[in-house]
């Protein structure tokens, strides 16, 4: 049996918006499995940004456990959670979040910098990645000077610099066209069968949900159905 | 590591171009400002201890004022010492050696050009030995003169290589002296002092029988006290003695006795209220520059908000925002610095340059140490990242979530 990677325990948000509180997630319970490919759905406001934050250690629960391989990391300081960030979880988002001042070669290298590895590994390993995401050829351009496309790669690129093993995907295909689309989906199927990735994607869209195994529908801050579609 | 934050703070500064600019201005005009003028104080310090400091602090001149006219010190004026309150002088307590100094405009005349000069006297026996050792006297060439010498003048350095008689005069030439002939047997090394590089030494029997000079009438006296502690006890003693000689109340003196060490704290108290407004003026337009780099990283927080948050999601520490922000505005300050150390320095020798051209004066000098260098980029450096501590805290502590959620 594959072992309990991201384990959400009855987990609560609550935002205080004025005078008014606001639960975005009421008693999410949700568990992910090693090499699992999971797609998060649901409309806007079910809380599946909240989930996305809890799920990538960014943001801290009001109540509930979350336990990241088997280590309660709910009440850890903003220092500790970046540093289990950036080991363990890669960020690719809908906005591409390159840094613009950055080439793609430093972009990719930067989750690596703050781990203080060395500048030659980190050369070798960032300029691996961009080969692997088939922009071996534009290592040194900036983002502006890339496509949207490309820049996602880029993106996707980061996210595995320091071998995470879970790739925690917002919305990665929102701000692209169908096709260039559905090549991204592509790597990540490829990065989730080939090299065992652990992959939870967020998105609203059904045609790209189906790349993943399995399927949690949210809604007002709860998991309303789960489809298995590997049939599991 | 830090390399690579200051290679991605080089990369921000770069890509906000003009307004890093603009946010400089104020450090490069309060570091331009520090710079030139303590450069050009120091230089002018530096060269006024060049005219006095050959004197030793055991050394007091005296000398008559009141109403003088232009012209050498203690010359010109409506009552001059007399040498027999030079002799009076001499046997004040507490005096070891003094002698009469003769000052004496004038017309030096060689290869057919005519310049006005100042003759001074050298005293002769015993004195002699006294006065070249107070005033540290050497030839550089030929040599310094003899009691026997008449018609012989030792001439200071600038004689050597002055253009106003079309060619320099050496060891054997003939000058004429008020249109008496004279040979120079010495040129006197460099002293860097106005008067001792031009001036033109004669023996002071020389001054009386051959120039015409008054023996009564003594410029300066010269006094060596025999105990260094005694220097203000016998300073007293001569302001007493003249005082009753001269018949002049306390604080009415037609005369000064002075010690090159009252000369000099006289002056670095009048450059130090230069420099004190001058600091003012600086410590304004820095206060100025720091709020505006402050501005700046402020600005920049807000802009790269988001980025921040980017960065802390793919596992940037609060310590690493925190550095990246601190690192830019620290570059801004040095940046600025360095841009107003150079300025500073262009001004100050720019200026002595053109003293010299123009006035024809070594007085403004300028000097620029490495200290001054060095302690100037380490302040900017020190008042950017001062500046930016607050901007660079504020950006480390932003929160991921609501950083990332950011428009910008």
């Amino acid at each position: 049996m594959r072992k309990s990677i991201i384990k959400l325990e009855n987990v609560w948000k609550t935002y205080t918006m004025g005078n008014v509180e606001v639960n975005a997630l009421q008693g999410l319970n949700l568990e992910v499995k090693e090499g699992e490919f999971l797609a998060i759905m649901g409309p806007s406001g079910s809380g599946k940004s909240t989930a996305v934050n809890m799920i990538g250690c960014l943001d801290v629960p009001t109540k509930g456990r979350i336990l990241l391989d088997a280590h309660d990391i709910s009440k850890l300081g903003e220092s500790e959670l970046a540093q289990i960030r950036g080991r363990k979880i890669g960020f690719i988002f809908q906005q591409f979040n390159l840094i613009p001042t950055l080439t793609a070669l430093e972009n990719v290298a930067l989750p690596i910098v703050f781990q203080s590895v060395d500048r030659e590994t980190r050369r070798k390993r960032s300029t691996e990645l961009l080969e692997i995401v088939e922009l071996g050829d534009r290592m040194e351009h900036k983002p502006t000077e890339l496509s949207g496309g490309q820049q996602q790669r880029v993106a996707i690129a980061r996210a595995l610099a320091n071998n995470p093993e879970v790739i925690l995907a917002d919305e990665p295909t929102g701000n692209l066209d169908s096709s260039t689309g559905e090549t991204v989906m592509s790597f990540l199927q490829k990065l989730n069968r080939k090299e065992g990735k652990t992959i939870i994607l967020v998105t609203h869209d059904k045609n790209v949900a189906t790349h993943a195994d399995r399927i949690e529908f949210l809604k007002d801050g709860k998991i309303i159905k789960s489809l298995n579609r590997k049939g599991g | 590591m830090l390399k690579d934050y200051f290679i991605y703070s080089v990369r921000n500064l770069k890509n906000r171009g003009l307004r890093s600019w603009l946010t400089m201005i104020g450090i490069f005009i309060g570091i331009a400002a520090v710079v030139s003028l303590i450069g050009l104080g120091e230089g002018l310090r530096i060269t006024v201890m060049s005219q006095f400091g050959f004197l030793g602090p055991d050394v007091l001149g005296v000398q008559a004022s009141g109403l003088a006219f232009a012209g050498p010190p203690g010359t010109g004026v409506v009552e001059p010492l007399s040498d027999e309150i030079a002799d009076k002088i001499r046997k004040v307590n507490g005096v070891e050696a003094s002698f009469n100094r003769y000052i004496e405009s004038v017309t030096v005349e060689f290869n057919d050009r005519q310049e006005i000069g100042i003759s001074g006297s050298v005293p002769e026996g015993k004195n002699r030995k006294i006065f070249e050792a107070m005033v540290n006297l050497k030839a550089e060439e030929g040599r310094l003169l003899k009691d026997s010498d008449t018609k012989k003048v030792v001439l200071g350095n600038n004689f050597k290589d002055n253009d106003d008689f079309g060619k320099g005069i050496r060891v054997g030439d003939k000058v004429q002296i008020n249109g008496i002939d004279f040979e120079a047997v010495g040129i006197l090394e460099k002293k860097g002092s106005f008067i001792f590089d031009n001036v033109v030494l004669m023996n002071e029997r020389t001054m009386f029988d051959v120039i015409g000079v008054k023996k009564e009438e003594v410029d300066v006296v010269a006094v060596k006290v025999d105990n260094i502690n005694n220097v203000n006890q016998v300073k007293k003693n001569i302001d007493k003695l003249l005082r009753k000689e001269r018949d002049v109340k306390e604080g009415e003196e037609n005369f000064q006795v002075q010690s090159p060490q009252q000369t000099l704290e006289a002056l670095n108290s009048t450059l130090f209220a230069v420099q004190l407004f001058v600091y003012i003026i600086a410590a304004i337009s820095l206060a100025v520059g720091g709020i505006g780099i402050m501005n700046n990283m402020y600005t920049s927080v807000l802009e790269r908000t988001k980025e921040i948050g980017v960065m802390k999601s793919i596992g940037a520490k609060n310590s690493a925002i925190f550095t990246i922000f601190f690192v830019e505005s620290g570059l801004l300050g040095m940046v600025g610095g360095i841009i107003g150390i150079i300025l500073g320095m262009i001004f100050a020798f720019g200026l002595s340059a053109a003293g010299r051209v123009f006035l024809g004066s070594e007085l403004i000098q300028a000097s620029v140490s490495l200290f001054l260098i060095f302690g100037a980029l380490l302040f900017s450096f020190t008042l950017g990242t001062a500046f930016g501590l607050l901007p660079a805290y504020q950006a480390s502590k932003l929160n991921p979530v609501d950083s990332l959620r950011s428009v910008k």
